[in-house]
């Protein structure tokens, strides 16, 4: 294992101490518990926004801390589910009276730590309602599996509702808002390479030279299924069919079209893939009137891409362009 | 009728037992997360070592209370510091076993058997898992089951049939599919595979058949 760390154990209180030294304008950190807020929380009057997660997927959650979007962000070990302390913490640091949504990625861990830390924070008297955001068509839902996994429909998620947050929406309008980006948000991803979780010290997964994972997780869980190592066009092909064909998305949809990289995959290849892509959502007849494109939800050091359609409409398409200032993403200011 | 000392838990034992999940953990670390590695996502070991690591840090503060209390602090410790779906399942299985344990300074067999079976209902309700979905429950169950105490009964031999049906129940995960928590997601690939949570269950209750013996 080649790493810029220090030892294990210390890889998430260092970034996070990184972290507020190099963003200290827009958060503040909390540790034991550890959680970042932003940094003029509790915003009085505000419906708060929280997420978390295990690190290893920077910048999220951490780096969409900030106004317009997250109130607070829990960071768990590296790909494991932060602990109901934490979030209990958080959301009484960020309760600024008009309650709070836990915005929760579809994990087992994750689910169930949430699900502790809103029973914690309600007995306290605090108003609190969650969504698992479930948006990864690589995963079957049903019920003899966990059901879907969070992925990138959940910063949508998140810039979304933290946006109809600082307009003074109401809990009960964000919570039905961040339901509907998980219901009109779709994605996949695929791995060219594993990652190694510090911990670990060696690759999750073994991936030959020649193969490539399709459907992978943001934690390296291995995809459905392994392939041979096919062309950019036709892995984009491989994407985009299952992803538009479950909504399924139809022509004359305005869409947002976000192509992720999972942590070492460059830029230029990320723009190879939003080209494939865009091509293959026109075809479709989508119209995209929304886009982003970067490494946003990692795996580490993981080479690969997962792409993420949202249905747009005004409503959701406003709420978008608000002005956002966080670390990661920052616009309109 | 009198429950004579070795047919009961005392909280010394639970102690030791404790202590000893704390090594057994350590020691086996890298054998969980290589099974966590093959159809999860690598971090089980590395989490249930430093669980158990934090609950070992409690125990001198421990020495003289009550299982209930030590049970309740295990689950308080293990929520905070495990993670990942383990920290909550292996918590709410210690704070619902510690209602039954408040103020008792040791368990009888039956009680011990209640004790754990309220845990194990306060497991399943929180993780929704039944037997056969290629989850701890698979070795949990049984080992419960097999800890029911009958007549002309020892504790000793419980602990023995326990862990046999942990380890049974474990091994009875490898060729099923999972149907909860990540391993799902890989479907019929996760067959072939011994479960990690499976695993750790059976660790732990092999601490407590350790820590009884060593004691009795």
């Amino acid at each position: 294992m080649k790493k810029l760390i220090n030892s294990p154990d210390n890889v998430v209180t260092e970034a996070l101490r990184g972290f507020v030294a190099a963003h200290g304008d827009l958060v503040k950190a909390q540790f034991d518990p550890n959680f970042l807020v932003r940094a003029d929380a509790p915003v009085k009057n505000k419906v708060a926004v929280i997420s978390g997660g295990g690190s290893g997927h920077e910048p999220m959650h951490g780096g969409f801390v900030g106004r317009g979007m997250l109130d607070a962000a829990c960071p768990g070990a590296v790909f494991t589910s932060p602990t109901p302390d934490q979030m209990l913490a958080a959301t009484k640091a960020v309760d600024g009276g008009k309650g709070v949504l836990h915005i929760v990625k579809n994990y087992t861990g994750d689910v169930m730590n949430f699900e502790m830390a809103a029973d914690l924070a309600k007995a306290e008297g605090i108003q609190v309602e969650s969504v698992v955001i479930d948006d990864d068509v690589a995963v079957k839902d049903s019920t003899w599996t966990a059901g879907r996994r969070g992925v990138g429909a959940t910063i949508l998620a998140e810039k979304i509702c933290g946006a109809a947050a600082e307009a003074g929406q109401s809990l009960a309008e964000v919570l039905d808002l961040c339901k509907k980006v998980n219901a009109q948000g779709r994605s996949m991803g695929m791995a060219l390479t594993s990652c190694t979780v510090p911990h670990v010290g060696k690759p999750t997964f073994d991936l030959p030279e020649d193969e490539m994972e399709m459907g992978v997780g943001i934690h390296g869980e291995p995809g459905r299924t392994r392939m041979k190592l096919k062309s950019a066009d036709e892995i984009v092909e491989l994407l985009m069919e299952p992803i538009i064909s479950d909504l399924p998305y139809r022509s004359g949809d305005e869409v947002l079209l976000f192509v992720n990289g999972l942590g070492g995959t460059p830029l230029i290849e990320l723009y190879i893939v939003y080209r494939k892509a865009a091509e293959i959502a026109k075809k479709t007849g989508l119209k995209i009137t929304r886009n982003l494109v970067g490494s946003y939800i990692t795996s580490l050091e993981m080479a690969g891409t997962s792409i993420t359609l949202l249905k747009l409409d005004a409503e959701l398409t406003k709420l978008w362009d608000a002005p956002v200032h966080t670390p990661a993403l920052r616009w309109g200011v | 009728m009198e429950t004579t000392a070795v047919n009961s838990i005392s909280s010394e034992t639970v102690l030791l037992w404790l202590q000893g999940c704390s090594k057994t953990y350590q020691q086996h670390k890298d054998e969980l997360t290589q099974l966590d590695a093959a159809i999860g996502d690598a971090d089980h070991g590395a989490n249930m070592a430093r669980g158990f690591t934090a609950v070992e840090g409690k125990l001198p503060s421990l020495k003289d209370k009550d299982i209930g209390t030590i049970f309740k602090t295990v689950a308080m410790t293990l929520i905070s510091t495990v993670g990942g779906a383990s920290g909550p399942l292996y918590g709410t299985f210690f704070l619902q076993a510690a209602n039954g344990a408040n103020g008792k300074s040791a368990l009888t067999h039956e009680e011990l058997f209640t004790v754990f079976a309220a845990g194990l209902q306060g497991l399943m309700n929180r993780g929704k898992a039944i037997v056969g979905e290629k989850t701890m429950v698979d070795a949990l169950v049984p080992a419960i089951e097999a800890l029911k105490p009958h007549e002309q009964d020892s504790l000793s031999d419980a602990l023995d049939r326990a862990v046999t049906a942990a380890i049974c129940g474990a091994d009875s995960t490898v060729p099923l599919v999972a149907k909860k928590g990540r391993a799902s997601y890989l479907g019929e690939r996760s067959a072939g595979h011994l479960d990690p949570g499976a695993s750790s269950t059976t660790l732990l209750l092999e601490a407590l058949q350790q820590a009884f013996h060593s004691t009795s």
